[in-house]
This record gives C-alpha cells, sequence and structure tokens, in this order.
C-alpha cells in the first residue's frame, strides 16, 4: 500500500481492539485462535478417550464420563474447531482474494464471532453440572437425549443455538461479501476456489443450521413443555430424530470439507508450478457434491428399518457423490502431473489430504453399500471412515492453510524444519491412531464403549499410541506459530515462488487496510 | 453514489438469506407432519393405521391362503406391569376377523395409566394388518393390583404382499401417567 493511503486508523490499542474489532483481519486471526484453543481442549478430551481404551477394563473414568467424552470431543471438534477455523479463513482470505477492503457486514461479523466464547462456556460447563455433561453422542438421538438425558441438556441446546446463529450471521456475510464487494473483473469464474467453495458451503449452512435450531427446539419442547416429537409414548417417532438430525448432518459434514478442497486448490498449483487442471470442472464438481448432500442423509441410518426401495436409493445416490469428488482427486492429481513440485510444508500436508482424504472416501463408499453398512453400522470402522476424512481430511487442510498464508499474516517465514517435523510426526501419528480403528471396527468393535472384549486389546493398544503422538505433536504447531508471529526471515509479498492470486500483491504482513482502492483489473488473471 | 450501491445491494441479500434462514426453519417443522404422511401413504416404519370398520372387514376371505401372525409385548423401561399376549401365534387367513385378548396386571402401589404402541414387521406388512378394536386406542388406566383382559380384532388384508406369511405384531406400553388425563381425573377426585 503506498503512503498517500496510510491516513487510515492503525488497530485500537488494548483489549478494546479485539473486543469492538470490524476488521476482518482482526476477526479472522480470533476466530483461527479460538478454534486453535477447541482443537486443543477437544484434542484433550480425545487423550482422555485414547488413555481409557489404552487397555481392556475401567482403567481411569467412570463408564458414564467416558459417555460425556466421547460427545463432547465430537461437538467441541466439529462446531467449535473445524467451523471456526474455516470462517476464520474466509475472513481473513476472501476480501484478499476477491480484492474487497472488507467483509460485507463489519458488524455483524463481531458479533458472529463473539456469540462463540460464550456457546463454548455454556457446553463446556455442563461438565461441572449435577448430572454431568451431555453423554448421548454428538449426534445427540433422542428420546437418549430428551427422555434420559442429563439436567444439563437445556444448556447444551442453548449453546447449540448459539452456534448455530453465529455459522448463520457467517454465513450471510460471505455470501454478501462474495456476491457484492468483487473487485472490478473479477467475474465469478476468475475466483479463486476457496472463495468458490466457501460461496457454495455458505449456502449449504443457510439451507441446515435452521433445520438443526428446529430440531434442538424440538428436544426442548419434548423436554419441558410435554409434546412428543420424539416420545414414541405420546405418538411421537424417535426414527424422526434421525431423519431431522442428518438432514442437517449430511450437509454439515461437506460444510467442514468443501473449503478444505478450496484450499488444496489453493496450494497444489503453487507448489506443482502449475495452473490448476480443471478449473471450471472443479467449480461444478462442488455445486454437485452440495446438491447430493441434500439426498443421501438416510445412509447413516440403514439399520432402522427403511424399505428395500429407500434402501436403494440412499445407497445408489451415495455412491453418486464418488463421481464429483472422483473428478477432484483426479484434477489434484493432474495438476501434479509433470509440474515443478517442491515439498514446503503448506504442500506435504495437501499432499497428505489428497491421499489420506481419498482413504477415508473410499470406505464412504463402502458403507454406503446398504448389506454390508448392516455388519459396519455403529461400529470403529465408522470411526475409522470419518476420522479419515476430518483428520487428515479437513484438519490436515487447515494446517496446510496455516503454513501457507502464516507468512502473509505475521510478515515472517515460519520455520520450515519445525513445519516438516510437525507435518511427519502428524502424518504418521495419525495413521497410527485410525488406521487399525478399521481393523477393530471389521472385526465388530462398537463405538462409545469405555471397555472391549481382550481380541480389541492389541490394535487398542496401537491406536493409542498413535493417539498420544498425534496429540502432543499438535504442539510443535503451536510454537512454529509463536515462533513466526515473534519474528524470522522476512516474508517477501509473492512469499511462494508459483503462487497466484490478489492476495500476493499486497506486502507482508498484510496491511491493517487492504484494497481500499480496487486492485488493477490487470492483477485479476483467469484461473 | 458507490458506497450506497454496495450497501443497498447488501440489504438485499441479507434480505433474501435471512428469509431462506426462517423458510428453513420451518421446512423442519414443516418435516414433522411431511413425515407422517409419507409413513401412512407408504406403510414405512412399521406404523400401523387407525381403526378400521366392521363393514370394511366384509372381504373375501382368502381360503387358499395361510399367515402365521405372531404377538409380542414389552412395557417400557422401569414401568413394572405385566403385560402378555394370551396367545402366542395364530394361523389366519387374509380376510378374515380375529379376536385375541392381552392380559395386563399393574402390581404397583399407585394408579398407573399406559399406552400401548404398534408396531408390525416386517415393515412392508404393516399396512395390511388392520385393527378392528384395539387397546391401543386408548389409554389403560389400572388400580394398584388391577388386572385387565384387553381385546384385539383384527384382520390381515388379503392384499397382503404374496412373498409375506409370517408377520409380528409388536406392543410396547409406555408409562404415560403423567401427561394422561385420565390420570388427572382420578387424582382430582
Amino acid at each position: 500500500m503506498s503512503a498517500a493511503h496510510d491516513h487510515h486508523h492503525g488497530p485500537a490499542k488494548g483489549i478494546s481492539r479485539w473486543l469492538f474489532t470490524t476488521n476482518h483481519k482482526d476477526i479472522g486471526s480470533m476466530y483461527l485462535w479460538f478454534s486453535f484453543a477447541m482443537f486443543l481442549l477437544g484434542g484433550t478430551f480425545a487423550l482422555v478417550i485414547r488413555a481409557e481404551l489404552f487397555q481392556p477394563g475401567l482403567q481411569f473414568i467412570e463408564p458414564s464420563f467416558f459417555n460425556q467424552m466421547t460427545t463432547m470431543h465430537g461437538l467441541i471438534m466439529v462446531f467449535g474447531a473445524v467451523m471456526p477455523a474455516f470462517v476464520g479463513l474466509a475472513n481473513w482470505m476472501i476480501p484478499l482474494m476477491i480484492g474487497a477492503p472488507d467483509m460485507a457486514l463489519p458488524r455483524m461479523n463481531n458479533w458472529s464471532f463473539w456469540i462463540l466464547p460464550f456457546a463454548f462456556t455454556i457446553l463446556v460447563s455442563t461438565l461441572f453440572m449435577e448430572g454431568g455433561g451431555p453423554n448421548f453422542g454428538w449426534t445427540f438421538y433422542a428420546p437418549l437425549s430428551t427422555t434420559y438425558g442429563p439436567p444439563s441438556t437445556t444448556f447444551f441446546i442453548l449453546a447449540v443455538h448459539m452456534m448455530g446463529a453465529s455459522s448463520i450471521m457467517g454465513a450471510i456475510n460471505v455470501i454478501a461479501t462474495i456476491l457484492n464487494m468483487r473487485a472490478p473483473g473479477m467475474t465469478l469464474m476468475k475466483m479463486p476456489l476457496f472463495v468458490w467453495t466457501w460461496l457454495i458451503t455458505a449456502y449449504l449452512l443457510i439451507a441446515v443450521m435452521p433445520v438443526l435450531a428446529g430440531v434442538v427446539t424440538m428436544m426442548l419442547f419434548d423436554i419441558h413443555f410435554g409434546t412428543a416429537f420424539f416420545d414414541a409414548a405420546g405418538g411421537g417417532d424417535p426414527v424422526l430424530f434421525q431423519h431431522l438430525f442428518w438432514f442437517f448432518g449430511h450437509p454439515e459434514v461437506y460444510i467442514m470439507i468443501l473449503p478444505a478442497f478450496g484450499i488444496v486448490s489453493a496450494i497444489i498449483p503453487t507448489f506443482a508450478r502449475k495452473r490448476l487442471f480443471g478449473y471450471d470442472s472443479m467449480v461444478y464438481a462442488t455445486a454437485s457434491i452440495a446438491f447430493l448432500s441434500f439426498i443421501v442423509w438416510a445412509h447413516h441410518m440403514f439399520t432402522v428399518g427403511m424399505p428395500l426401495a429407500g434402501q436403494l436409493f440412499f445407497m445408489y445416490a451415495t455412491m453418486l457423490i464418488a463421481v464429483p469428488t472422483g473428478v477432484k482427486v483426479f484434477n489434484w492429481v493432474a495438476t501434479m502431473f509433470r509440474g515443478a513440485m517442491t515439498f514446503e510444508t503448506p504442500m506435504l500436508f495437501a499432499i497428505a489430504f489428497v491421499v489420506l482424504f481419498t482413504i477415508g472416501g473410499f470406505t464412504g463408499v463402502m458403507l454406503a453399500i446398504t448389506p454390508v453398512d448392516f455388519q459396519y453400522h455403529d461400529t470403529y470402522f465408522v470411526v475409522a471412515h470419518f476420522h479419515y476424512v476430518l483428520v487428515p481430511g479437513a484438519v490436515f487442510s487447515l494446517m496446510a492453510a496455516t503454513y501457507y498464508w502464516l507468512p502473509k499474516w505475521t510478515g515472517y517465514m515460519y520455520d520450515e524444519t519445525l513445519g516438516k517435523l510437525h507435518f511427519w510426526l502428524s502424518f504418521i501419528g495419525v495413521n497410527v491412531l485410525f488406521f487399525p480403528q478399521h481393523f477393530l471396527g471389521l472385526a465388530g468393535m462398537p463405538r462409545r464403549i469405555p471397555d472391549y472384549a481382550l481380541q480389541f486389546a492389541n490394535f487398542n493398544w496401537i491406536s493409542s499410541v498413535g493417539g498420544f503422538l498425534f496429540g502432543f505433536s499438535q504442539l510443535i504447531l503451536l510454537v512454529v506459530i509463536i515462533k513466526c508471529i515473534r519474528g524470522g526471515k522476512k516474508a517477501t509479498a509473492e512469499v511462494w515462488e508459483g503462487a497466484q492470486g490478489l492476495e500476493w500483491t499486497v506486502p507482508s504482513p498484510a496491511p491493517y487496510h487492504t484494497f481500499e482502492t480496487p486492485p488493477d483489473p490487470k492483477l485479476i488473471k483467469a484461473q | 453514489m458507490k458506497k450506497d450501491q454496495a450497501q443497498s445491494n447488501n440489504k438485499t441479500v441479507v434480505g433474501k438469506l435471512l428469509l431462506a434462514v426462517v423458510g428453513m426453519f420451518a421446512f423442519g417443522f414443516a418435516l414433522v407432519p411431511l413425515y407422517d404422511v409419507i409413513c401412512d401413504i407408504t406403510g414405512l416404519n412399521g406404523k400401523t393405521g387407525g381403526r378400521v370398520d366392521i363393514a370394511e372387514a366384509g372381504l373375501l376371505i382368502d381360503e387358499e391362503r395361510e399367515v402365521t401372525v405372531q404377538f409380542v409385548a414389552y412395557h417400557n423401561a422401569a414401568m413394572g406391569w405385566e403385560f402378555t399376549p394370551n396367545v402366542a401365534q395364530l394361523t389366519v387367513k387374509p380376510g378374515e376377523v380375529n379376536v385375541i385378548s392381552y392380559t395386563v396386571t399393574n402390581p404397583n402401589e399407585a394408579v398407573m395409566v399406559g399406552q400401548a404402541i404398534p408396531s408390525v414387521a416386517p415393515n412392508a406388512a404393516a399396512a395390511h394388518l388392520n385393527k378392528i378394536e384395539c387397546f391401543c386406542f386408548e389409554e389403560q388406566l389400572l388400580q394398584p393390583g388391577e388386572s385387565a383382559d384387553m381385546p384385539l380384532r383384527f384382520f390381515v388384508d388379503p392384499a397382503l404382499p404374496a412373498g409375506i406369511n409370517k408377520l409380528t405384531l409388536s406392543y410396547t406400553l409406555y408409562d404415560i401417567t403423567e401427561r394422561s388425563s385420565k390420570a388427572k381425573a382420578v387424582a382430582s377426585r
């Protein structure tokens, strides 16, 4: 930015900068720090689970507390770590990528962030209440969560409402920004894929978060006001809960992966020094996945007793998702093919994403096959599947994004040696942690149990070792980030040799205010 | 001015999206009756229909075919009632009206109200098991120690799909003392 533009105020001083800020970079940073804190908290809960499962028998915790740990781990990782991290990246990067001075609705942006700490304080505080926190799994199936739930369920419902409101506001903001704030010359089909995937994700959020709000509202009425939405005794239906929940829940899993596709589509071309292969097909594949996500929800509930026609429909529709997803995977591979590749930390995480996410995708196709799903249902095979798509999938993409854009955020290069160490420990840890869980599931070990038969002892032992390795490796990321904020080699504006896009045309660190005058349209290239 | 233009664009987008949010919230609730309608039309989920008139039962009896109907009865959680069908299974001809009964006893020291909820397996048969008279159509109030015989008159629709020759009719009895109006009437006496 030239000195002529420098008449603006910098950030306010002290705590009020963070409380009252409407700056997309400040809010993005707060989202990212918040989600990292939640990642460590949810990870701690996961380590409690893995410690208990290290050997058969009950060692450390009571079964009821174990159930609270699995529930809280899921809720915190989904709603506290992964989703806010993507919103944080959207805040930081979308205005920079489309040449906008800020998000379209900066005040609402502040509000949607500041709801989150309160929502999660309420949620976590339930652990200290009489009767304990939610213990019915992150899917909170009724009547387990209504008739048989702990008294703190009402606080859980309030917390979910608040998270939902925050997500919906975040989504509205992203859509308004992308539709109204693009720099001249930034047509929709010139937008970076991260922006495209976020646009589609935001529409998914707007479509399904209100349904989740409706479900928890019905729970609230069942618990306190004598209705019987999910209570068979009063004419309700517990299976209705599952239909409503998964109508939200399946698009939700794509909400957690589509922005990851966008990140990987930014990083791989940079380090392969080639244009992204098949940009248009990437956009259409993302939109197809989003559409399909609405018509496959019942594959989560094949065992409730659906008619054959229903099972076949949901099986075929689910398998169809492999087609657009396959288009994406082949496009990434084709982008790397004959590229002049280098393997800096972001690229390592991105390649690991492509390989390990694809493994998770394949087990997803296995689970889609109705007759075999009857065997896999509610076993560790399901646990292995969704952790493969969420940890080396969504979480690795977030780490790749962090390393990729960290020099742009801080103005310094991160420590490449530590970054590579973090990658390799995470990569080994995550596979040692989750790969044996496939075998456990195929051998019949059920999910969400604090104790297990002796035959499962060896793989659980291995899995727990991997869990602790992966968990403690994440502290390296914290060290890398703090070191990078405090100093290091100065980063150039481009940072990476092969990087394309408007965010690399502003200096590093990105000034507090950017693109107050729109960028030169000549800088906007086709992808 | 350009800035005003952006502001009004934002207002339009936000307005439309908020409308979508409210719409989807309402859609979530609309799914509740929609779900029941779909279950009714297709007979999924093992839900059986309501009362069928006896006149409708005057169907042709399919003498050629025999169908076994099994009866099972459960009570929910800590209800403590004894609840058993008086026959375990019956071989019936489609179209013919049969009567069986269930015995229910309240061994507890308090007045309790129960509600039986039926379910039929396999699902495809649910729409074809018709009840003319059933204790599940009303609440059951039992005094402490009281026993009752509860009749069930039913027939199997001759339209039952050909592949099915064994049905299970299951009743689950729920304690609805707290929400029942009958119990309130007794308490106020």
